[in-house]
């Protein structure tokens, strides 16, 4: 199956259109040396038997529909309301490419629009792009963006140990070479003290931990960063705004963040949405797409692709970014679970995840052998220090039917034994007291 | 025809969504780090399912109609594979899971990078990178790694044809390069004498799209790569246009030492209004371990272990390449695309996807022959899956590529590409696919014909198109000077 609607005839018809007998004539360009090699790969399928392959291959899995799930760091298990995958499943929208024709694209564009709108609210910012690839690489790109914004003159970013440790990877791989410095998290306790030459300083709030600094704290960071003429960087959770501060209120310049748990599912990993948003005056050294209001010759209002002397397609070599595709209709999903939380709805999700998080964390804390680690408020996730390590921990809960926490010694190795939990609105008390149970369970074996 | 804002149609008290209560006692909250507003919209289900559904229907897409938009491969994108992707079992998965939960999984992503290491001749795939230019800055990143092992940090300068996307410069000077142009030759090849001029060993490599944006292949591919490696440079290809080469020429075997696949575009997935994407990226024995991580690897011997509930045998893991780069990104990749690609694959087989690249160079072939009379084709030459004309009509020096494309609207059609690529005065570059029917595309060759009469005969028609769309011409200026990029309460 080729999904292909030509008849042979319709391939004759065609060829002697062109003057040509053959369909090998159209390849003569390619050399003959390489010219059609054969292609090992299995017997092509029908859909019935395609289907029905990755049915059993996807059920080789431990899905969470069939299991309570307490993993987070950086991919959250939220409710994805119905209409949300029937928005984004109007083909006119998943079929469309990117709206560089604006009179046929008004759809897509009016959407991002409204994302960008609603992101803007969230954070508390001026401006919203796009959607980048994920929260990994909108992290990167708003550092690259405070370099610029200081037009390449600091050179130095300063990253908090706090920050998701794939984030930080992924920082280092967009910066290579020795040009810029990424510093700041080479120990728990690093200096984070902004200087002249600093870009920025990005830390996370809620941080990896879970964990939220309090307001007091933000404001004093935001003013010494300021005051060392450098750009605040936050990376947050967009969930955790629904009750909280947004970055905008304490002095951050630019908000990253990952969208997925705003009505994306898991998906392994993706695809995701990164979200980036920036005060205005650095509006214009912005990465990735942005849509704009306009009025259309009769005095419309319409929306099309704007600011783009700052992409690769009109600057090239000189661009702020070289990033074209991003993740559209995941930012259409994040608008339109936003639209459908609306003001209460969010709020509400927050709300339960709180809750809920911190029943879990007090009940396991109660638990003899296992602590509950870090002293300041949390959102939905926090760490426990347990009496066996994690991988051994998760095993035996999963033959409860639970997938337990992320084990944090992988990548703090003051960490070791301590695991991260996360407790969304889509945990039960019933699920929450089962984890509470084989908790205890693990320290009787 | 326009659509009121979604924060205009909110009232206040309306809900869309309604959440369980909670079931747990509360636990009093942080109040100094509460916010005080949140201004979200507050709608109904029903208007927000109307409200989206209007948008939608304002939109032209592959499945409202033909879309033949040079370099982007528009293809019908096949449902089953929008089924196939929406399983429970994949989508509701967590990254972080243990491998022996998630074997469904990474089998899926071992075989796919099996089959792409396949189809473009490389020794190893990465299915991390998200897009094409993720691809792009990935691979030259990898040539960067290879160089500075080898301690030869003389080589700052990427070689980049004049007729390439600007990705590629872009992708080029994020890595922290120079860029170079090379320009083409009189029959749309890079010129020779310009690329050995431009080889020394201060080259990193030279990124080629082949076919190029021209949609023509490079006749003298071979010797461009051996002119390359001779001065110690590596070949990126930019495999945009791998829709012409499926089972026709394997980018390895050509001399490519790294390439980016466009799952989005060769291999069916949607484009989703501008992504996801999945630009995974392929790569010839000698950069390999260089690739982004982690990818699957598949166990030589079968291990078991007995606590594992789901699967006892623990086939396949993920794995960082022994001298990777990192990450490009968290996690591994866009996996819900990836399956959809997988599918695509395993219902074409071989003899599918070859058939695949020469019907898109025979539909392409066949638009060409139909308006090569009319519109100037600046390269004369047969040509793959796209060709690029050139738009001021002789007989119509007024009229410009703008509005040609502008007057396809009015005639149900995407325009093609247009403006690119650079070299070319007022390109239009048109891709029609191997999905279209012979039908459609004489269709679309027939409103071209007209419009070229039009541009005569009546340009204002051009001039004033699109009369038939939800909104006409819209003041791109004004939108750049007075950016408005989100709505604010009055």
């Amino acid at each position: 199956m080729s999904y292909i609607p030509h008849t042979d005839s319709d391939r004759a018809a065609m060829l002697a259109e062109m003057g040509a007998e053959d369909i090998g004539d159209l390849f003569l360009d390619v050399p003959e040396s390489v010219r059609y090699p054969e292609l090992k790969l299995p017997l092509p399928l029908s859909e019935m038997e395609i289907l029905g392959e990755l049915r059993s291959m996807s059920e080789e899995n431990a899905d969470l529909d069939h299991h309570a799930c307490f993993l987070g760091a950086g991919a959250y298990n939220h409710f994805v309301p119905s209409v949300v995958g029937h928005i984004i499943g109007r083909s006119e929208f998943y079929t469309a490419y990117t709206p560089y024709q604006p009179e046929i694209s008004q759809g897509t564009l009016q959407a991002i629009f409204e994302y960008q709108s609603m992101v803007c609210a969230l954070t508390g910012m001026d401006a919203a792009n796009a959607s980048h690839y994920d929260g990994a690489t909108s992290l990167a790109e708003a550092a690259i963006m405070a370099v610029n914004v200081s037009r390449g003159k600091r050179r130095k970013i300063i990253v908090s140990p706090t920050v998701h440790p794939e984030y930080r990877a992924t920082l280092r791989t967009y910066t290579p070479g020795s040009d810029l410095a990424v510093t700041g998290d080479e120990e728990p306790t690093s200096n984070l003290q902004p200087d002249g030459d600093t870009a920025c300083l990005i830390i996370q709030q809620p941080d990896f931990f879970g964990q939220l600094a309090e307001a007091s704290e933000l404001k004093q960071l935001a003013e010494a960063v300021h005051a060392a003429g450098a750009l605040l960087i936050v990376n947050t959770d967009p969930i955790s705004l629904g009750l909280f501060t947004p970055p905008g209120e304490y002095g951050a310049d630019i908000v990253v963040g990952e969208g997925q748990p705003l009505g994306n599912p898991l998906n392994f990993g993706g695809p995701y949405l990164g979200l980036l948003a920036c005060r205005e005056k650095c509006m214009r050294k912005m990465p990735g797409r942005l849509v704009g209001e306009t009025v259309d010759t009769e005095g419309r209002r319409g929306f099309v692709l704007t600011l783009a002397a700052r992409e690769q397609h009109i600057r090239r070599e000189r661009a702020t970014s070289n990033i074209c595709t991003n993740q559209a209709l995941c930012a259409l999903a994040a608008g339109a679970y936003l639209a459908a939380m609306g003001k209460s709805g969010l709020r509400q999700v927050a709300k339960l995840c709180y809750h809920k998080a911190h029943y879990a964390a007090t009940q396991i804390a109660a638990i003899p052998g296992f602590d509950l680690v870090g002293d300041k408020p949390f959102f939905k996730e926090f760490v426990v220090r347990c009496p066996k390590p994690p991988s051994e921990i998760n095993d035996a809960l999963l033959e409860q039917g639970i997938i337990g926490g992320y084990d944090l010694g992988q990548d703090y190795p003051h960490l070791e034994n301590h695991m991260l939990l996360c407790v969304t609105e889509m945990n039960t008390r019933t699920e929450i007291d089962c984890l509470v149970e084989a908790l205890e369970e693990v320290t009787h074996d | 025809m326009t659509e009121h804002l979604i924060f205009e149609i909110s009232s206040p008290g309306r809900k869309a969504v309604f959440l369980p209560e909670l079931d747990v006692p509360a636990t009093e909250m942080p109040k100094e780090l509460l916010r005080e507003d949140l201004p979200l919209p507050e709608v109904s289900e029903i208007d927000l399912m109307r409200h989206y559904v209007h948008l939608s229907q304002l939109n032209h897409a592959v499945d409202t109609g033909f879309y033949p938009l040079g370099s982007c491969t528009m293809k019908y994108n096949p449902k089953v594979n929008e089924e196939a992707a929406k399983l429970p079992g994949f989508t509701r998965t967590h990254p972080y899971q243990d491998h022996g939960t998630v074997q469904g999984n990474l089998r899926l992503m071992y075989e796919l990078q099996e089959y792409l290491k396949e189809i473009g001749g490389f020794a190893a795939v990465s299915l991390q990178p998200a897009a094409g230019a993720h691809g792009e800055f990935t691979g030259i990143l990898m040539m960067r790694a290879y160089h500075e092992e080898r301690g030869d940090t003389r080589r700052t300068k990427v070689l980049i044809p004049d007729s390439a996307h600007g990705t590629n410069p872009a992708s080029s000077a994020m890595s922290g390069y120079q860029v170079a142009e090379i320009k083409s030759d009189q029959r749309g090849n890079v010129d020779l004498e310009a690329l050995r001029a431009h080889c020394d060993d201060t080259v990193v490599g030279l990124m080629l799209t082949n076919p190029n944006t021209l949609g023509l292949f490079e006749e003298n591919v071979l010797e461009v790569c051996e002119i390359v490696h001779e001065c110690g440079g590596l070949m990126y290809g930019d495999g945009a246009n791998m829709n012409a080469l499926l089972g026709i020429a394997k980018p390895g075997d050509l001399g490519f030492d790294v390439l980016h696949y466009n799952l989005h575009k060769t291999f069916s997935t949607p484009h989703g209004g501008g992504g996801p994407g999945s630009g995974p990226v392929g790569a010839s024995e000698r950069l390999a371990k260089y690739l982004p991580g982690p990818i699957t690897v598949k166990a030589e011997r079968q291990t078991s272990n007995v606590k594992r509930k789901i699967s006892n045998l623990q086939l396949y893991s993920l794995e960082m390449p022994q001298a990777s780069i990192g990450r490009v990104k968290a996690f591994y990749g866009n996996f819900g695309v990836l399956v959809k690609a997988y599918t695509y694959i395993r219902m074409l087989g071989s003899e599918g996807l070859r058939q695949v690249s020469e019907d898109a160079v025979l539909a392409a072939n066949y638009l060409l022959a139909r308006l090569k009379e009319v519109y100037p084709l600046p390269y004369d030459r047969s040509c793959m899956h796209e060709f690029v004309l050139s738009g001021p009509l002789p007989q119509a020096p007024d009229v410009h590529t703008l509005d040609i494309a502008k007057r396809l609207m009015d005639y149900g059609f995407h325009p093609p590409t247009v403006y690119f690529p650079l070299i070319v005065p007022e390109a239009l570059m048109i891709e029609p696919t191997e999905t279209e029917s012979k039908e459609t595309l004489d269709a679309f060759a027939e409103a071209m014909l007209k419009i070229a009469e039009e541009a005569q005969e009546n340009p204002d028609l051009l001039h004033e198109a699109p009369q038939t769309t939800p909104v006409t011409r819209l003041d791109e200026v004004r939108a750049a000077r007075h950016p408005k990029l989100r709505w604010k309460p009055k």
